[in-house]
């Protein structure tokens, strides 16, 4: 489903902030595959999910989604296919519009821009939003569970935070992407809409058979959710582990993996400190 | 009426119709669109000099559309400037706003004013329909009238199409717009080229109410528009969408009384602009202010009532 080749992105080249936050990085996730990242941060997993979603160009190497070739596509014509949560709920909604508003804007990636001609998109964008479409906004809203269905009209400025990222998870999927991007998505949540949020986010991962990249701290979800957990550090993947390894694998072992290489990075700052106090010494 | 005649009342009201559709036009821009565009004072006078010049040679109808075609281009030429080649949207309005001073001399044939006589206006074959006495003083008024309110309810409308939608987003979150598969600067593109012909319509209105146009007209025309928007969404708030379009209408015609106001208290014209101003400061300050004084007020009541109770309870102590 996406194949990402040798790809590099690098801040700042040729100054001394220069921060090399993609290195040759490939990946190649299967149709319905359900990865989860880990790593410390600065690690580059934000850059690899700004990369797959557009935000910016990257340096060189390609990335394919489903057959087609976005390396060079917009971020908002990618979006089109590729659902993307943020750690923080304010993120992906608007707050000053209702509900309704915001789920019908997320709706409007249902009609394929090359399917119809010129004239009717333009005839299209002068429709209000249908009772039809209301009927379905409420019908997803109560899958919800959070009786946001009765409250269609609300500014989701006054939602909680848990409330708008299940929102937001509700208007990324609505329109069935081929892609989800999961940044930290529970990360700013309370522990009991965190799994309340994961949960609905398993859900509807599984019946709609999304593939799908989470980032997150958590080590045991790292391990449970999904199907395969990767590694990242200084820009690359450096663990990937699926199948009977993975099943085996216990957040002991993954701890150990991490702090191995948090580990390394602390020898070397520590040598590099060391060397500039004697240094000075002298 | 007293402190007011008809006339002046009359003329705050037309005049206030007249400005509030260059207060929509910021209301689209400022509030829905939440960009600052500052090329509203040249867009209103090239506006109001291809009115003039269009009546001038026999086409007042004409001339209003050609006038709202004009403030497409100039809208279009800012939004451009923004999203394109990414100019930070008060400049983009500036540099606009500069450009467009020779554009509406040129466009006035590079004189500083152009009269309208001899030749019908809008207004002239509006008030040519009857000859009732009541409907020959107050044509100018209902012809406003009924453009402001087509122009409402059509923007009302438009505010809760698809697109509608999708521009209120981009000034809302962008970061939601994109991820929707929205081209924000699409979206700033269709609302600037809107907000101007709004302010356009406005320009070419005026030229054919005042039968002139001169290159100074819009000098300022952005703090009044300004004034007139933040007095409407201050008191009509944040409602229905319909509520808050109208109210930025009543907040520039209310804005056009307190001038009214202001001239019958014998204020000088020249002193006019920092009355304008002053009515600005006080309509964005007023909220705050408000709060100001509820907290402030509070802390002084609270202290009292602790003092009461301490020197009764000191009281207590020295009857014992």
């Amino acid at each position: 489903m996406l194949e990402i080749d040798s790809i590099c992105k690098t801040f700042h080249p040729g100054t001394v902030n220069e921060k090399r936050a993609l290195v040759d990085l490939s990946l190649h996730l299967a149709d319905g595959d359900f990865a989860t990242i880990v790593g410390s941060n600065g690690a580059g997993k934000s850059t690899l999910f700004n990369a797959i979603a557009g935000s910016f160009l990257t340096d060189s190497g390609t990335i394919i989604l489903d057959g087609q070739d976005i390396t060079f596509l917009p971020e908002h014509k990618r979006s089109r296919v590729i659902g993307r949560l943020f750690q923080d709920p304010l993120m992906g909604t608007a707050p000053h519009m209702t509900i309704e508003e915001n789920l019908s804007i997320a709706y409007l990636r249902a009609s394929d821009p090359q399917k119809k001609s010129l004239g009717r998109r333009i005839a299209q964008s002068f429709t209000t939003i249908s009772k039809k479409d209301e009927e379905l906004f409420r019908e997803k809203l109560s899958l919800l569970d959070m009786g946001l269905e009765d409250r269609m009209s609300t500014q989701v400025g006054l939602l909680s935070g848990g409330q708008r990222q299940a929102l937001t998870l509700l208007m990324a999927t609505i329109v069935t992407p081929k892609l989800l991007l999961l940044d930290e998505h529970t990360a700013a949540l309370d522990p009991a809409t965190a799994a309340k949020v994961l949960e609905l986010t398993k859900k509807i991962v599984e019946e709609k058979h999304i593939t799908c990249l989470m980032v997150t701290h958590n080590m045991t979800q790292a391990l449970e959710m999904g199907n395969r957990t990767l590694m990242m550090d200084s820009g690359r993947i450096v663990l990937d582990v699926s199948g009977v390894e993975r099943s085996q694998m216990t957040v002991q072992d993954l701890l150990e993996k991490f702090a191995q290489r948090a580990g390394e990075k602390l020898d070397n700052d520590r040598i590099l400190l060391s060397s500039e106090k004697q240094g000075a010494g002298a | 009426m007293g402190f007011f005649t008809v006339g002046i009342v009359q003329t705050a009201l037309e005049v206030g119709l007249i400005y509030s559709l260059i207060a929509l036009s910021l209301f689209v821009s400022f509030s829905i669109l939440d960009i600052c565009d500052l090329s509203t004072d040249g867009c209103y006078t090239l506006g109001c000099a291809v009115g003039a010049v269009m009546t001038v040679s026999g086409h007042p109808i004409a001339g209003i559309f050609a006038a709202m075609l004009a403030g497409v281009c100039s809208g279009f030429v800012t939004a451009i400037l923004q999203t394109v080649f990414g100019v930070p949207s008060i400049l983009a309005g500036i540099i606009v706003n500069t450009g467009l001073y020779t554009i509406n001399l040129a466009v006035m044939g590079f004189s500083s004013n152009v009269s309208i006589f001899g030749t019908d206006t809008v207004f002239s074959l509006w008030s040519g329909l009857s000859d009732s006495s009541v409907w020959s003083s107050w044509s100018d008024f209902f012809l406003l009238l009924l453009i402001v309110a087509v122009v409402v309810i059509l923007l009302n409308f438009f505010l809760k199409t698809r697109l509608g939608l999708s521009i209120r987003a981009t000034g809302d979150s962008r970061p939601m717009v994109r991820a929707s598969s929205i081209n924000p600067n699409l979206m700033v593109i269709i609302g600037l080229c809107l907000s101007n012909a709004l302010t356009g319509l406005a320009g070419s209105l005026i030229a054919q109410y005042n039968k002139m146009s001169d290159i100074n007209l819009g000098t300022g025309m952005v703090t009044i528009a300004l004034a007139s928007l933040i007095i409407g969404e201050t008191l009509f708030g944040r409602g229905r969408m319909l509520v808050r379009i109208a109210g930025v209408v009543a907040g520039a015609v209310l804005y056009r009384f307190i001038m009214a106001i202001a001239l019958r208290l014998n204020v000088p014209t020249e002193a006019f602009k920092l009355v304008s101003a002053l009515i600005v400061a006080v309509a964005i300050a007023a909220p705050e202010a408000r709060r100001l004084i509820v907290f402030e007020s509070r802390k002084i009541r609270t202290r009292k009532e602790r003092m009461a109770k301490a020197r009764q309870s000191r009281e207590k102590e020295g009857m014992r």
